[in-house]
């Protein structure tokens, strides 16, 4: 038994952290706030170069060939800095290919994901609202050797940047898979919307009869697709243990030196109790999300559950946090100078993304083994 | 990361099931005092009781992975306990183990094995509780005996225990934590008074303890005069990381999961009402973070790193879910929720009124808050 990282993964954490201290230190991030891509294109080539685009794409097609727990870690300090870029996106659309995908499709376009000259999306979310392939109502229609794409996707990360996305659909008669759609094709229409977080894209994405080849289809799609949500919902939860540890740390800072009443206020029970209870919760949920991660690394058949768990505690935890960072900052917390909005943000996207906290806990009931 | 156990570790496991299987079948009458007996008489043989502690002073010698298995295994068949004398196998024995004097263990560990008699724990006083350092019962040297005068509360089991391990001030002057000085004091001895105190669930379990001129034999002072404060502190540290305790909250949680399916509610089971289920899974959530919680420190303890202030995250974890749960056990009662005979044997009844022992004794929610924010966040002292 051992619930620990390993030397390496340490080693990944520090070399990932020291990379985002130096290149997109929190003043840093305000300036890609501003521009239109909200990311950095040289930064992205050099996560490539990092080997860290295809952590969990395998060797011979020119990853890391790692797991999702060294991903975690990765996503954590990537979270810790709210740092903006297409990682998850793409992350998440190579981990569809990878569990789906033919050996073709995955030659096709993993090593062009890992070296960073292809950004990928994954597009499941509808009106539907539901992260599930039950939610999944983008109609294939039927025509030739192929499909066409009838509808509309909602929440696509970084929909706007990416040139190639993993797109959830119904096809005609048939239970909902996952196809490679490249955008630019005709009748692919991608347009970004604004989010209150800044430091993360998305945007809704029309199809209006865009071509889906046979060979565009993801063979083992059907099965890909669930369990591409569940890495996507544990992915989320990683983000929201750094950030979450981001938005401690600079209130706890706060605390310290912030002086009332001739005492730092961090002496104070009202504002102790909170900080320790937002410990608790971080904790708590870093040691679900860890277990998740692992189940998920060694195909264990309480995953889903285990990742249910982690994504309800986290967001509800995590939007308490957010909200708790600002009060208990007073007035400075609450201004556009100050970095304490930027997490509260985050959780605002975070909590529901890929599932909230009622779909998930619904979830856990629904799949028993306890309440 | 790995969560598989080594074969030798699945054949304790293995074990530990098979005695269970052979010695607590589904109809034992736990209450029977031939099979209440017969029980701890195996499990004695067997060295589970005191199993953490070195075989040289009688303990069971079982590594820290061997005791977690015990324990879960025990918690999941909601086995008897292992071992009677429960004050003095939760941390007086590891005290005596750890502080005593050769005669001390010989004299008192074999007998806290056998269940001989009960041990109680006298750190509260009336003016000495959250802030148990500010404790002010004397002791005084005279020759080869210390004097004792002063008070104790909040004691439990102290009209049926020979024993109590006492936290008494023997230097005044001293500064707070070091003028502490931990004694092992007969109960009968001449000037002891016990005061019975009924509780809100109107049961007896703790009392007052009057010292009234008290002469204790140098001989029984555990550790160095002045040591008092380490003492206890290490000795409570051996509660640890708690992930027995969440093998108790599952049945818990399947006992109320059971009472949200049948009780009715709007026409339907309790357990389709949208905020029930939720309340329930977020109850799951909250045990299944204690046990992962208990399998960090876990890792950290076989590491060789020591717990420290981390191991309140699941005592707050573990007072927030004695309370909700029972609260819930109630509400789902609907207006029955007050009767004393209520459902699955008025259980809920019973719990909503006990969860203060758990919950308060052994550091209150606020004093845990107060320990992580000072001693891991870094926050200034009160």
């Amino acid at each position: 038994m051992n619930f620990g990282f390993t030397e390496e993964q340490d080693l990944l954490r520090q070399e990932v952290r020291k990379f985002l201290d130096q290149k997109c230190p929190l003043d840093q991030v305000r300036k890609l706030m501003e521009t239109e891509t909200g990311f950095c294109r040289d930064q992205w080539k050099q996560l490539g170069e990092l080997g860290w685009l295809g952590l969990t794409i395998p060797e011979d097609l020119g990853g890391a060939g790692l797991g999702w727990v060294d991903l975690t870690v990765v996503l954590e300090e990537m979270g810790r800095t709210l740092y903006p870029s297409p990682f998850l996106a793409t992350t998440l659309a190579a981990a569809a290919l990878r569990e789906g995908g033919s050996p073709e499709q995955q030659r096709r376009w993993l090593p062009e994901i890992a070296a960073g000259s292809r950004i990928a999306s994954l597009a499941v979310l509808e009106a539907s609202d539901l992260p599930e392939p039950a939610g999944v109502g983008l109609l294939g229609r039927r025509e030739g050797r192929g499909f066409t794409l009838h509808g509309e996707k909602l929440q696509v990360l970084d929909a706007a940047a990416a040139d190639l996305l993993v797109v959830a659909f119904r096809p005609e008669g048939g239970a909902p898979t996952l196809a490679v759609v490249e955008v630019g094709a005709p009748g692919v229409r991608a347009e970004a919307q604004a989010s209150i977080d800044l430091t993360r894209r998305v945007g809704q994405v029309r199809f209006d009869g865009a071509a889906v080849p046979d060979d565009a289809i993801l063979p083992g799609g059907e099965v890909a697709l669930p369990r591409t949500l569940d890495r996507a919902a544990a992915a989320v939860t990683a983000e929201m243990i750094g950030a979450a540890e981001g938005a401690l740390a600079l209130t706890v800072g706060y605390a310290k030196q912030r002086v009332q009443f001739g005492s730092p206020i961090g002496r104070f029970q009202g504002v102790k109790h909170p900080l320790a209870e937002m410990y608790v919760d971080v904790e708590s949920f870093k040691s679900l999300l860890y277990y998740a991660a692992w189940t998920l690394d060694e195909g264990q058949a309480d995953a889903p559950r285990a990742v249910s768990l982690a994504k309800a505690y986290a967001s509800e935890a995590f939007a308490r946090i957010g909200v708790d960072c600002v009060q208990l900052h007073g007035g400075i917390g609450y201004t556009w100078e100050y970095d304490a909005q930027l997490y509260l943000k985050r959780s605002k996207w975070a909590r529901p993304a890929f599932g909230g906290p009622g779909y998930h806990y619904d979830r856990v009931v629904r799949l028993g083994g306890g309440a | 990361m790995d969560f598989n156990l080594t074969p030798e570790e699945e054949a304790f496991r293995a074990e530990v099931r098979a005695f269970l299987d052979e010695n607590l079948p589904e109809n034992a009458n736990r209450l029977d005092p031939h099979f209440v007996v017969e029980w701890q008489r195996k499990v004695r043989e067997k060295r589970w009781v005191g199993f953490s502690w070195p075989a040289e002073v009688g303990g069971g010698g079982g590594s820290l992975m061997e005791q977690v298995i015990l324990k879960e295994e025990m918690a999941r068949r909601k086995a008897p306990p292992l071992g009677t004398c429960f004050m003095g196998l939760a941390w007086v024995g590891p005290a005596i183990i750890q502080y005593g004097t050769e005669a001390q263990k010989r004299r008192f560990i074999p007998d806290i094995l056998d269940g001989r008699y009960q041990w109680c724990t006298g750190y509260s006083e009336p003016g000495a509780g959250s802030d148990l350092a500010a404790l002010q019962c004397r002791a005084v040297r005279e020759g080869d005996h210390y004097i004792v005068n002063g008070q104790k509360i909040w004691t439990s089991i102290a009209m049926w225990s020979r024993w109590i391990i006492l936290l008494v001030r023997t230097d005044p002057t001293s500064r707070k934590h070091e003028g502490i000085t931990c004694l092992l004091v007969e109960m009968e001895s001449p000037g002891v008074t016990v005061r019975p105190i009924r509780n809100m669930s109107g049961g007896t379990m703790f009392a007052e303890v009057f010292f009234d001129d008290v002469s204790v034999p140098v001989e029984n002072r555990l550790g160095d005069e002045g040591q008092g404060w380490q003492v206890t502190v290490s000795a409570l540290a051996h509660e640890r990381s708690g992930i027995a305790e969440v093998e108790g909250l599952r049945r818990k949680l399947e006992e109320l999961e059971e009472l949200a399916r049948e009780t009715p509610r709007n026409g339907r089971p309790a357990l389709e009402d949208d905020d029930i289920r939720r309340r329930l899974a977020r109850f799951a959530a909250r045990i299944e973070a204690m046990r992962l919680n208990g399998m960090r420190f876990l890792t950290r303890q076989l590491k060789g790193e020591p717990l420290g202030a981390e191991t309140s995250i699941n005592k707050l974890h573990r007072a927030e879910l004695e309370i909700q749960m029972g609260e819930l056990g109630l509400e789902i009662q609907g207006s029955r929720g007050h009767l004393e005979t209520g459902a699955q044997g008025g259980r809920w009844q019973k719990f909503a009124l006990s969860w203060a022992e758990v919950v308060i004794g052994g550091g209150t929610p606020n004093i845990q808050k107060n320990i992580i924010a000072e001693r891991i966040l870094g926050l200034p002292k009160d």
